[in-house]
């Protein structure tokens, strides 16, 4: 795949405004840069409880997301749901898709689950990209074969008009078309962090952290260490549905190309952007990591677009190396609660 | 990584389960005899479904991918293994040889044999490069998992989109004549193939050899069990995790170019085998070179008969749940002892 490939996706329906100034336009804050950071941020939420709170390490977050995204568009496509009750049961297939990876794989070391979920995300995204007749193979899913017309994402496209003609009627005389994508996302992001913020406080979330610090000792206060680690792999499988949801609606097509393990890892840089053990840091984090990502795009250094492109992906990976040497609990993250690995 | 966290996690739930049947009793305690028992099995169960030819030919081409799979899972498992390190940039390693080997063959017109070499040489000194300004200071501050794995990954990046900033997305051809066949008892193999299989046999057996026979070898092993120990009996460590470096790279470059003439040269050809590599590391067991080898040979060839009867589209997915089962019943690997996990 190329990189020039994947940069365009994000993009569609959008003019490709170049250059400097427009970093203040409409469009690229809440279009480009304000819907990713917002799909981003519910999928690091995820990576948050699990690295930040729990202690185990998951790669798999972006095949998570696929099981999520594919599931909700099949089964509106295939199935002939109704695009709510696809939603929640995508959910509960995500979920348990992670009760199906953790099962086994949570017993094993922290580095063996770390390369068994990235193996397990890996098995999704190939099985997507070949199930041709399923999933659409590389060309994508958006609509039924039989019927043009059923899209995955009609409901959602009828609550969008009416959304920009609520802002045209409130004196926006051009409202941005990804608008009523962009008040979605962030509100389900705020909502979510704020629950997750308050269940980590609870007797759950302190047994969560019990796990994390000290798993022998939590098991001698009679806690199953499993048992809670596995809730917490399949609660961000959950969240990595949602996060797949609004990235599907973004884009108007499922591709496997948006589940390549460079997606995880891009939660990874969310992360440990915004801080590890620190939920509300997670969509700073992700602010910052997508006005990075989408602003230097517009930044003329006199590269091909292709050369530009690998740069950024360069400093994103120095940027990585940088924070783990130097600050490893991130920007606004906690060092005593970086107990991971030491 | 502590050895109580490691006794804990081997998955003892399971095992236990498995321990009450007893075939898995033998299982169990031979695990060798059983693995290659149930390799002979499904070799004679395929050999009667689908004719002795096809199975021939699937497994060699198994045997020249698994090769490959080899020479990259041997600098891996060593890394792995000695310095404790879950290297995500490894694939990179290869992707960078092959590039290297590309610009000596090609864009220089020097002969492929030179490309080899200057791969080798210059994938070892990138090994040494981040060892001295990444590894070494980490090491020396203890740091953790986490932070050493996406420091890999970080140097995953850095590796891969500089090689693409310089090179391009461009797919790429080695100077190889890819339409050269050598054809016996009525098998084909490209020659490509065919060298491959047979650089990968040498360099991987003379690796196992070194490291169970010579001084430096000994010295790998002890570091391996425990580098604080080998501190304290007089081992200079840093000395033995630098050959270890160029091993991994020397290694790794090699069987970048051999992968990129099996195939072509791509800025993902490392990191699209990767996964692969990490399977056949833990097939044969951490930091065992000779697991290495058999580890991805059996990969290869699993994967390859695979597509008797399932798509080959779906062969890389074979491989990966090889890996999750293997992580699942042996996590040890084929060869290794428990003790090592």
């Amino acid at each position: 795949m190329s990189v020039a490939e994947l940069l365009a996706l994000d993009l569609d329906g959008l003019p490709l405004a170049v250059d400097l100034g427009n970093l203040t336009d409409l469009n690229f804050l809440i279009g480009i840069a304000g819907v990713l950071a917002g799909v981003y941020a519910i999928f690091a939420l995820g990576l948050q409880l699990n690295v930040g709170f729990t202690g185990i390490v998951n790669f798999g977050q972006a095949g998570f997301m696929a099981v999520g995204a594919y599931s909700m568009g099949l089964l509106v496509v295939k199935a002939g749901f109704s695009f709510w009750l696809a939603m929640p049961v995508a959910i509960l297939i995500a979920i348990a898709f992670g009760l199906l990876v953790g099962l086994p794989s949570l017993r094993l070391r922290a580095d063996y689950f770390a390369i068994a979920t990235i193996a397990a995300a890996e098995i999704v995204r190939l099985f997507a990209n070949n199930a041709r007749e399923l999933t659409g193979g590389n060309q994508g899913l958006s609509c039924a074969e039989d019927d043009p017309t059923l899209c995955y994402d009609n409901t959602w496209l009828d609550i969008e008009d009416a959304g920009l003609d609520f802002a045209e009627g409130l004196g926006w005389s051009d409202p941005v078309s990804l608008f009523p994508l962009f008040v979605a996302v962030w509100v389900t992001v705020i909502v979510l962090t704020a629950i997750l913020y308050y269940v980590q406080r609870s007797p759950w979330g302190r047994v969560l952290r019990a796990v994390r610090e000290d798993e022998d000792a939590a098991r001698a206060l009679g806690k199953n260490a499993f048992a809670y680690k596995l809730q917490s792999l399949a609660i961000s499988a959950a969240l990595a549905a949602i996060a797949g949801f609004f990235l599907a609606l973004n884009v108007n097509n499922i591709s496997p190309r948006e589940f390549e393990p460079l997606f995880t890892f891009f939660g990874y840089g969310v992360l440990v952007l915004g801080g590890l053990a620190n939920y509300w840091g997670v969509a700073l984090g992700s602010i910052i990591f997508f006005f990075l990502i989408e602003g230097t795009r517009n930044i003329d250094l006199g590269f091909t677009d292709e050369q530009q492109a690998a740069l950024r992906f360069m400093v994103v990976g120095l940027v990585l190396i940088l924070l783990m040497a130097f600050r490893p609990q991130g920007i606004f993250g906690k060092r005593e609660e970086m107990v991971l690995g030491e | 990584m502590e050895a109580r966290t490691l006794q804990e996690t081997q998955g003892l739930p399971i095992r236990e389960r498995l321990r009450e049947t007893a075939p898995a009793r033998l299982a169990a305690n031979h695990p060798q005899r059983t693995a290659f028992a149930v390799i002979g099995l499904v070799l004679v169960v395929l050999i009667v479904v689908y004719g002795l030819h096809d199975v021939a030919q699937t497994g060699l081409n198994g045997l020249s991918l698994g090769s490959v799979y080899a020479l990259g899972a041997v600098g891996l498992t060593l890394v792995y293994g000695i310095l404790k390190l879950v290297n995500f940039a490894h694939g990179e390693f290869l992707t960078f040889g092959a590039y290297t080997a590309f610009v000596v063959n090609v864009s220089l017109g020097l002969p492929l044999l030179l490309g080899v070499l200057a791969a080798m040489v210059t994938t070892a000194l990138l090994g040494l490069a981040f060892e001295r300004l990444m590894w070494g200071p980490m090491r020396a501050r203890r740091a953790g998992l986490l932070q050493l794995l996406l420091m890999s990954i970080g140097l995953a990046f850095l590796v891969r989109y500089g090689i693409q900033f310089f090179a391009g997305t461009e797919i790429r051809q080695l100077g190889v004549d890819r339409t050269a066949t050598a054809s016996f008892l009525g098998l084909r193999l490209g020659q490509a193939e065919l060298i491959t299989i047979i650089v990968g046999f040498v360099v991987l057996s003379a690796i196992g050899l070194m490291l169970k026979f010579t001084l430096l070898g000994k010295r790998m092993r002890a570091l391996a069990d425990d580098i604080d120990l080998a501190e304290t009996a007089g081992i200079d460590t840093s000395r033995v995790v630098l050959y270890t470096w160029i091993l991994a790279g020397a290694s790794a470059g090699l069987a970048g170019v051999l992968l990129g003439s099996v195939t072509d040269v791509r800025p993902e050809l490392g990191f699209g085998i990767l996964l692969a590599i990490f399977a056949a590391v833990i097939l044969g067991g951490i930091g065992d070179a000779f697991g290495a080898l058999i580890g991805g040979l059996v990969l290869g060839v699993v994967i390859e008969w695979s597509t008797l009867f399932i798509d080959f589209r779906y062969k890389l997915a074979v491989g990966f749940i090889v890996l999750i089962v293997v992580l699942i019943v042996r996590p040890q690997g084929i060869l290794g002892k428990a003790r090592t996990v």
